[in-house]
């Protein structure tokens, strides 16, 4: 130990402060990021007698390392010597708090908050909540807006005389001058309102909710819907009707189009948090609007939330608030003029089958099932496709098959490569929900085309989809449906096309097995590597190492071997190559 | 898809569509297809069944007695709001409105006397119910100003008719500022600042005029005017990044600071340091650098002394990968340069050379030829030639290094032109500096492995410090262990026992 001590005298803090100093930023944010090792290296007396008052002198630099710095200092706790010193942190990440730049700022809050929970009770009221203080009073918003995030982390273990003084100071940034301090404290409201005794969520809270909620700005507004599902969970039920409901109303019906879209996106907590009574009598009438909005953002973010909010319905009232007042609006949402607001309802509309039940499903929703899937755009029929598993549990596949057919073929032939990229994606799903006779009567020449489509990506994703396709139905459907087709590509004029028979059989042998692989692929196989293309002999070079190991031993020494033995000497130098590899993988040398 | 442009909402955003996951480009196509919905659709949630106009007789022809009260019919007819997103809907009461705005701007505009006090809350009143409006989500969420074209207001028909009279209004020679000041008061200016983020130019075009014009004539609102520009600038540097009139706002600031009196006051140095400056930080910034680069060189001209805060602002918001944003901050700078005082400029000097070898240096030669047009300025090279002792060993190694190395013939031409006028201008120091260059290198390689050589003790000691602290709390858990365990025995012996 006595020697690890002597070390210290070899770095002079200058040398180390040098180091933060360094002229280049990179090399500064290097430096930073290792302060750690630095502060070890000094040891615990010497970082809180000279490095910490250096950090806290000399902060303006780029925002780049004052992040580092800040995100350092809520590590610090040890390297300082423990909790016992925590306070110590303090100083620089106070400036670091009051920095323009929010991320910096932010993670400064984010170190002092972490650190809040390493200081004593005394120390907390005689250094932590002093610095708080500080900042909520401060000139320049930039420090009002961060002490906003630290008060919930304080107020619990403080006396009630500094309760009170932090109550007081919430209360002051709650109605700043500045819109950027209200908004912070907005955003914090419902956070603030959780460390609160219940009588101050009454006094306190409620009003402060009530006036933020009717601020001038929109910006305001919107946050206290976030604090409102916060606040709603704290009171008791009796309370919400005259607390929290005047203002939830008025938000659901705010002039700015942002904060209608907050309430529809928050919906579903917001539902929870007031209960099964004030949902039926409001939230209904609140959700139907919304779903009707005139900007086709807010209808979209309802349209995402209803199948979560007919599930969360109480289950006395579901069926009949479901048909009566929301399926009427998702009816005309089928054919909204916006394709966002359509999309938005065909990733849930399905799930509203589970809820309703086998008879209304047939009745009402397969209909609007079947109108999205006819929908001009492809985003709402993939989505609809995509659900297609929730539909199945309930009424079974074979009702919408028929108008699923003519969907599939035409996302499956649409002009945009990555729309047909999505629906193959689907293939393996489908083909296991409608059956193996209904895949090969309808499906399985689409799955063939996508074979020979001109996009790489589609013929790719088209093999990777015939292999999850056998492990689904089996080896012996493959031989007797996919395997005579990709060989018979083997022979098509396009080169292109014959390398997809390798690349197929690649992915194939294995599913397929040793049989299959050794009886139909490999002759094909073979015979390619006279192919006058030589990315086509490569390519069967690499065949075989691949599917060398799905063959015996014998049929590697006596079929493969001499082919490979072959392409090894060939002129061109890429078969070459690959050749004289999978001789070596398959240790044929 | 369309997440509400909104500066403020925190959760923007849909779920990314999965069709929009898998295929990235067919975005905007997908999107000019949509159908174009009216940019005005918020205001008219609220707004109750229609009334229906009937025209009023002319204002020209309304005898002297009556004109005011015809007028101020008009004024409220004007007040009813039309859907323009049906454009066939209500024709014959659209056309009568805009009649009557025609008429209205007409008269305020050449006949005098006709703005008489009981006229001032009913004309704020038309102006503040067609102009006030939720602005709709943008169509296009990352709307690029030099790219897309801006979706235009739908009503602007009659809109462009109510600011055409707002200005006359404020123009008219009988405009009294103490009875206007009533009713264009703080909350009104707030909703006035709110709507240039408007995305049609027309609209934000008036605007500009008008808070221009509002700024000119009440003098109550001067103060709140630039605090609210402050907030929504700070805004869009650190929350939102989006706002779409901060060019029109600059512009009117450049006419603001040129009036500013000397001394400088503190909150408009604050404004410059604090907004105007981190304003270069924007991702959007060549839509409003030029007005930006105005507005700073505008403060420098007031009062020399806050140069170093502009020049050391900039270089701290120096562009790490946005080669464009560094052209046009070394167009500013040559701006600066341009209006600098010469004992400024030592101050400055040398972290503003170090960042322009920088530039040299770049293997964007856009960025290395910018910063090398600097010496065919003559005052700019004027300084350099009364500062050379100075400036050019901060820039000699960069020349040199950069003259031999650029992949650019054109630079490479500049760099030896550069290299041309140091010899001419100090030679002595230039062959000094050539000679030493090979050595200054090693010296400069020799410092970096004594760096490396540091930082790798450094980190070996840690690796031994952390060793030995394990140990240590290793061996003080096993000692706590040890007698925890005899304190317990004796208990559990006689828990036993019993």
């Amino acid at each position: 130990m006595a020697g690890a001590d002597g070390d210290d005298s070899l770095y002079p803090i200058a040398v180390l402060i040098d180091e933060l100093r360094n002229e280049d930023v990179q090399l500064r944010l290097n430096s930073i990021k290792k302060l750690s090792t630095i502060a070890l290296a000094l040891g615990v007396e010497r970082t809180r007698t000279e490095l910490l008052p250096f950090l806290t002198d000399t902060i303006y630099d780029e925002d780049e390392v004052l992040l580092a710095l800040a995100e350092q200092l809520g590590n610090f706790t040890m390297l300082v010597g423990g909790p016992e010193y925590v306070h110590c942190l303090l100083p620089p990440l106070e400036s670091l708090a009051t920095v323009e730049e929010t991320v910096v700022r932010d993670k400064a809050v984010e170190s002092l908050r972490k650190i809040s929970h390493e200081h004593s009770p005394v120390d907390l009221e005689v250094h932590f909540e002093p610095l708080v203080k500080r900042l909520a009073s401060g000139d320049w918003f930039t420090s009002r807006t961060s002490a906003c995030g630290l008060f919930s982390v304080c107020y619990p273990r403080v006396s009630s005389t500094v309760k009170a003084e932090i109550r007081q100071h919430f209360r002051n940034l709650c109605s700043d001058d500045t819109p950027m301090v209200r908004r912070a404290a907005a955003s914090k409201l419902g956070e603030f309102a959780k460390v609160l005794e219940l009588e101050y969520v009454k006094s306190d809270i409620i009003s402060l909710f009530t006036a933020l909620a009717s601020d001038e700005q929109d910006s305001v507004r919107l946050l206290a819907v976030e604090a409102c599902v916060s606040i709603a969970t704290l009171l008791p039920q009796e309370d919400l009707e005259t607390l929290v409901m005047p203002t939830l109303r008025q938000a659901a019906e705010d002039k700015s189009w942002r904060v209608r879209y907050m309430v529809a996106d928050k919906f579903s907590e917001l539902q929870k948090a007031v209960g099964p009574e004030i949902t039926k009598n409001d939230l209904v009438p609140a959700f139907q609007n919304l779903l009707k909005d005139c900007e086709a953002e807010v209808r979209a973010a309802a349209a995402n939330k209803v199948k979560e909010f007919c599930e969360n319905l109480p289950e006395d009232s579901r069926e009949t608030i479901i048909m009566t007042h929301i399926l009427p609006c998702v009816k005309e949402l089928v054919s909204d003029t916006n394709q966002h607001v359509k999309s938005a309802l065909a990733s849930v509309i399905m799930g509203l089958s589970t809820i309703l039940g086998k008879d209304n499903t047939i009745e009402h929703l397969l209909p609007l099932f079947l109108a999205q899937l006819k929908d001009e755009c492809p985003e709402v029929r993939l989505n609809i496709i995509s659900n297609l598993d929730c539909v199945n549990e309930v009424i079974g596949i074979r009702q919408l098959s028929q108008s699923l057919l003519p969907a599939i073929v035409e996302l499956a032939e649409d002009a945009k490569w990555r729309v047909r990229l999505a629906i193959i994606e689907y293939m393996p799903l489908l083909a296991g929900q409608l059956g193996v006779e209904f895949f090969d009567e309808k499906l399985n020449s689409l799955c063939m085309a996508w074979l020979v489509d001109h996009v790489y990506a589609i013929r790719e994703a088209a093999t990777c989809n015939l292999t999850k396709l056998v492990e689904k139905f089996g080896a012996e459907w493959a031989q007797n449906t996919i395997v005579p087709k990709v060989l018979g590509m083997a022979n098509d004029p396009n080169y292109l096309h014959r390398m997809t028979t390798l690349f197929c059989i690649n992915a194939l042998s294995e599913a397929c097995g040793q049989e299959i692989t050794t009886k139909h692929m490999l002759p094909v196989v073979l015979k390619m590597s006279n192919d006058q293309v030589a990315n086509v002999r490569f390519n069967v070079a690499k065949s075989l190492q691949k599917i060398g190991p799905v063959l015996d031993s014998n049929c590697l020494q006596t079929e493969v071997k001499p082919v490979l033995e072959k392409l090894a000497a060939d002129q061109d130098i890429d078969v070459k190559y690959f050749a004289q590899e999978a001789i070596s993988v398959l240790a044929l040398a | 898809p369309l997440p509400p442009s909104s500066p403020s909402s925190p959760t923007t955003g849909f779920s990314v569509p999965s069709a929009e996951k898998v295929d990235g480009f067919p975005r905007r196509s997908m999107r000019r297809a949509r159908q174009r919905r009216s940019h005005s659709s918020s205001q008219f949630r609220y707004q109750s069944s229609q009334v229906e106009l009937t025209p009023l007789p002319l204002l020209k022809d309304a005898p002297v007695a009556e004109l005011h009260d015809l007028f101020c019919k008009k004024l409220q007819q004007c007040c009813v709001l039309f859907d323009f997103l049906d454009c066939v809907a209500d024709l014959k009461g659209k056309e009568i409105k805009r009649a009557a705005l025609n008429e209205l701007v007409e008269s305020v505009a050449t006949s005098r006397g006709v703005l008489i006090e009981p006229l001032y809350p009913e004309a704020i009143k038309m102006i503040s119910v067609n102009i006030f409006r939720t602005l709709p989500p943008s169509e296009n969420p990352d709307f690029d100003p030099e790219e897309d074209e801006p979706t235009l207001e739908a009503s602007w028909p009659h809109l462009q008719l109510v600011y055409e009279f707002f200005l006359r209004f404020l123009e008219s020679p009988d405009f009294q500022p103490s009875m206007a000041k009533r009713y264009v008061d703080q909350k009104f200016v707030l909703q006035l600042l709110e709507l240039f983020d408007s995305e049609d130019p027309r609209e934000r075009e008036y605007l500009k005029t008008i808070l221009h014009r509002v700024y000119g004539k009440l003098l109550g609102l001067r103060a709140y005017i630039r605090k609210q520009i402050n907030n929504i600038f700070l805004r869009f540097i650190y929350e939102t990044e989006h706002f779409n009139g901060v060019a029109e706002l600059l512009e009117i600031l450049g006419s603001i600071i040129n009036g500013f009196a000397l001394p400088l006051k503190s909150e408009h140095k604050q404004f410059l340091v604090r907004v105007l400056i981190p304003l270069h930080t924007a991702k959007s910034l060549s839509i409003f650098h030029a007005q930006l680069a105005y507005c700073v060189v505008q403060f420098m001209e007031k009062d020399a002394t806050v140069t170093e805060y502009i020049i050391r602002g900039l270089l701290k918001y120096w562009p790490k990968t946005c080669t464009q944003k560094e052209v046009m901050f070394l167009g500013e700078i040559e701006e600066i340069l341009d209006v600098i005082e010469p004992s400024q400029f030592i101050r400055v000097q040398e972290p503003l050379f170090k960042q322009i070898a920088a530039c040299i240096s770049s293997p964007h030669f856009q960025v290395a030829e910018r910063a090398l047009y600097f010496w065919n300025n003559e005052y700019i090279l004027s300084l350099i030639e009364e500062n050379c002792q100075v400036i050019l060993p901060l820039v000699f190694g960069t020349l040199y290094r950069v003259s031999k190395e650029h992949w650019n013939q054109t630079i490479v031409s500049l760099i030896y032109n550069v290299l041309k006028t140091f010899m001419e201008m100090n030679s002595k120091l230039f062959d000094d500096l050539t000679a030493s260059y090979k050595v200054e290198k090693q010296k400069e390689l020799k410092r970096e492995r004594e760096r490396a050589e540091l930082w790798r003790s450094l980190e070996e000691q840690q690796e031994r410090r952390l060793q030995s602290l394990g140990e240590a709390s290793r061996n003080q858990k096993n000692l706590q262990e040890r007698e925890k365990n005899s304190k317990n025995e004796p208990e559990n012996s006689a828990a036993n026992a019993t």
